[in-house]
């Protein structure tokens, strides 16, 4: 979407390199017309072995209960319910990135967005395993959903947090993936075209749709771009705030605050932009795509690091700071006992949190290190531990310790099999991963193509000495004209 | 579904700053364009080509009211009718506890809604073939389509889209609908008149 006629020679272009149309089409799908690497096989085959092992952790826990689990008595939530909202908290980045930054009109965004898509799909869907899984019995799984049964009809109850939650992540998987399923018909349709085997032919062409690239099919296309992302951009916020009310709206100490939905949210962003790093990081310099996703992508990215950590450390402090002026003894002792005394049982990991999340990507005020490549992909691997140790947080110190101390549980530490699971996720996520990345393009190709006369550095380049002759001319007959 | 098989000059532009001025003047003529085919959305080339403006937001603005109102009036009959159920005392038409399921809903709602009203509307899905007037269309060339009638002289439109600054003319007879096909499959049901000069 060519949004702006003419961008300011101020901003670093956002592809690199001397490209034309062309170009583009074979930088970017040319790779997905190739064998794989021996690389791809490695991570294929052990992102497999992976899901393997979580699917037999999942079969013990299906088999012999919820007991192969180390849960206990007040410890109900434990790893399960802490991997599930942090993957979902990695989900967001991608719809943010999609939905909010085109809202923005952020350039910068056509060169991330369907990778990042991608990613929030996958995550969606290793996110909603844990409820599910959790649920034990799990084959009565359809007893969430309000249909007209036989037991009354005895509906669901819709005041539940639980059951907003439902509601929430199918359609956030949902609206997700057929935001990005029509961004990637005109993609796959290039890749139709260019297709020399009969296989391909016939797959892409099923895939893409029959899809012509009709100026009045753009239009509606552009319309249906626009509003989806108008939905998805409240829906984004919308899901990790009811997340967070699964936790807000109980009366634990330690929950029960309402600082939650916004601080979910940011922490959501902050953790999804970490992974986007990891993967788009490997991603770039695998496929050998550095002119699209280009330092300045990185950048920017980092900017929004920094900027969404330090919102979600100021929420930790202000929730300190509530706990104690709030003067409930019970909320206060959650939060100096149990979290902040770094000699409680499980003081470490708050610690652990504070120092990945909040002092950690102070880092990215510098420059230098924002645009660093190590630094950015060691930085997105510890804000990640970070935010699952936030959850973890969350989760397990409001309670180990219950208002009963006779109840108070022994140290909870997670069974091969809870491990299991969390690895089998991993394995879920980069399989899917691995696949997209070998059969469907990784930029998206048309989107490229509307911002390269804008952004492109050949472009821009002829466009400096133009506007250098005679900037007061140039106004007046390029800009003008333009509109 | 058979649109009917017409017969097209068809002229091929490597250039969008080309191509805008070659519509103005296609139009000017008086040649009807039957369609331009873009690798990527070419801004203001729908209002260049005088085509309207599409509905499909205000498609998605009416499914996004069913989807509110499904939502609300399902819930109030559930707890108020139906199976009123006492949830801590609380009242049984708890509005602000459903504002969650009546969102989602409503994006649901909207965005399944357009997505099946747009594939609707250009004829996508699955297994449905279509004629493509140039392979690259889909990749860097922006291809014009001006459909021919009995009166037409296919050389003059011809000189006149090469003088507008087309890369590649020719003349092709096409099925202007879709239908069920393959894309490995050769099934063409027009026949193709490649040269120029012929």
């Amino acid at each position: 979407m060519s949004l702006l006629k003419y961008e300011s020679q101020q901003r670093e272009p956002l592809v690199d390199g001397n490209k034309n149309y062309h170009q583009v089409t074979e930088d970017i799908i040319s790779p997905i017309e190739m064998k794989p690497s021996r690389l791809w096989y490695i991570g294929f085959y052990i992102s497999v072995g992976l899901l393997l092992f979580g699917a037999y952790s999942v079969y013990r826990e299906v088999t012999y209960g919820i007991g192969q689990w180390n849960l206990n008595k007040t410890i109900g939530w434990g790893w399960d319910i802490t991997n599930f909202v942090w993957w979902v908290g990695i989900g967001h980045a991608g719809t943010l990135i999609s939905a909010i930054l085109l809202l923005f009109r952020q350039g910068w965004r056509t060169g991330v967005n369907r990778a990042a898509e991608a990613m929030t799909i996958f995550a969606v869907m290793c996110a909603g395993q844990f409820p599910i899984w959790h649920m034990g019995r799990v084959w009565m799984a359809f007893f969430v959903l309000p249909y007209p049964n036989s037991r009354g009809p005895l509906w669901v109850n819709f005041n539940s947090p639980l059951l907003w939650d439902v509601f929430a992540i199918s359609t956030y998987f949902t609206v997700s993936l057929l935001f990005w399923y029509s961004g990637l018909l005109p993609d796959l349709a290039t890749v139709r075209d260019r297709a020399k085997t009969k296989l391909r032919k016939m797959l892409y062409g099923v895939a893409s749709f029959g899809w012509t690239g009709s100026t009045k099919h753009w239009q509606r296309h552009e319309s249906l771009s626009l509003v989806l992302a108008g939905l998805s951009t409240p829906l984004v916020l919308s899901v990790h705030t009811i997340v967070s009310f699964d936790f807000a709206t109980s009366v634990v100490p330690g929950w029960h605050t309402t600082i939650f939905p916004p601080y979910f949210v940011a922490g959501a962003i902050f953790s999804g932009f970490a992974m986007v790093q990891t993967l788009l990081i490997v991603v770039r310099k695998v496929m050998g795509l550095q002119d699209y996703i280009t330092l300045g992508h990185i950048e920017a990215m980092n900017k929004v690091i920094v900027l969404t950590g330090s919102i979600v450390g100021c929420a930790y402090l202000t929730e300190l700071f509530i706990a104690w002026y709030g003067q409930n003894p019970y909320e206060w002792y959650a939060f100096s006992q149990n979290r902040a005394n770094i000699f409680s049982p499980y003081g470490w990991s708050y610690w652990l949190m504070m120092f990945c999340n909040v002092v950690s990507p102070q880092l990215f005020w510098s420059r230098k290190l924002r645009r660093n490549i190590t630094v950015t992909f060691f930085m997105s691997i510890v804000v990640n531990i970070g935010m699952w140790y936030e959850r973890f947080v969350i989760i397990v110190t409001s309670i180990y310790r219950d208002f009963l101390p006779s109840s108070w549980s022994t140290y909870y530490s997670p069974s091969i099999w809870e491990i299991g699971f969390y690895l089998g996720t991993f394995g879920l996520f980069f399989t899917c991963f691995f696949l997209f990345a070998k059969y469907f393009p990784v930029i998206a190709v048309a989107e490229i193509k509307s911002i390269l006369k804008t952004s492109g550095e050949n472009y821009k380049v002829k466009m400096t000495d133009i506007e250098k002759a005679d900037a007061e001319k140039f106004y007046v007959e390029e800009v003008e004209h333009a509109h | 579904m058979a649109g009917g098989i017409k017969k097209f000059v068809v002229g091929s532009f490597d250039d969008e700053a080309v191509l805008f001025p070659a519509v103005k003047s296609v139009r000017k003529q008086g040649y009807k364009i039957h369609d331009v085919y873009t690798p990527f959305p070419v801004h203001g080339l729908d209002h260049a080509m005088g085509l309207r403006e599409t509905s499909l937001h205000s498609a998605g603005f009416i499914y996004a009211i069913t989807g509110t109102t499904t939502a609300l009036s399902f819930m109030s009959w559930v707890f108020t009718k139906d199976w009123p159920l006492n949830i801590g005392g609380k009242p049984h038409f708890a509005l602000p506890a459903w504002i969650p399921i009546t969102f989602e809903l409503t994006v649901l709602f909207s965005a399944v809604g357009m997505v099946l009203t747009f594939c609707y509307l250009c004829q996508l899905s699955p297994f449905v073939k279509k004629h493509h007037f140039h392979p690259r269309a889909t990749d860097d060339l922006f291809v014009m389509a001006i459909e021919c009638t009995d009166k037409t002289n296919d050389a003059e439109v011809q000189s006149f889209l090469e003088k507008a600054g087309a890369k590649e003319i020719n003349v092709q007879h096409a099925e202007t609908g879709w239908w069920i096909g393959r894309y490995d499959r050769e099934q063409k049901l027009y026949k193709e008149v490649k040269d120029i000069n012929q």
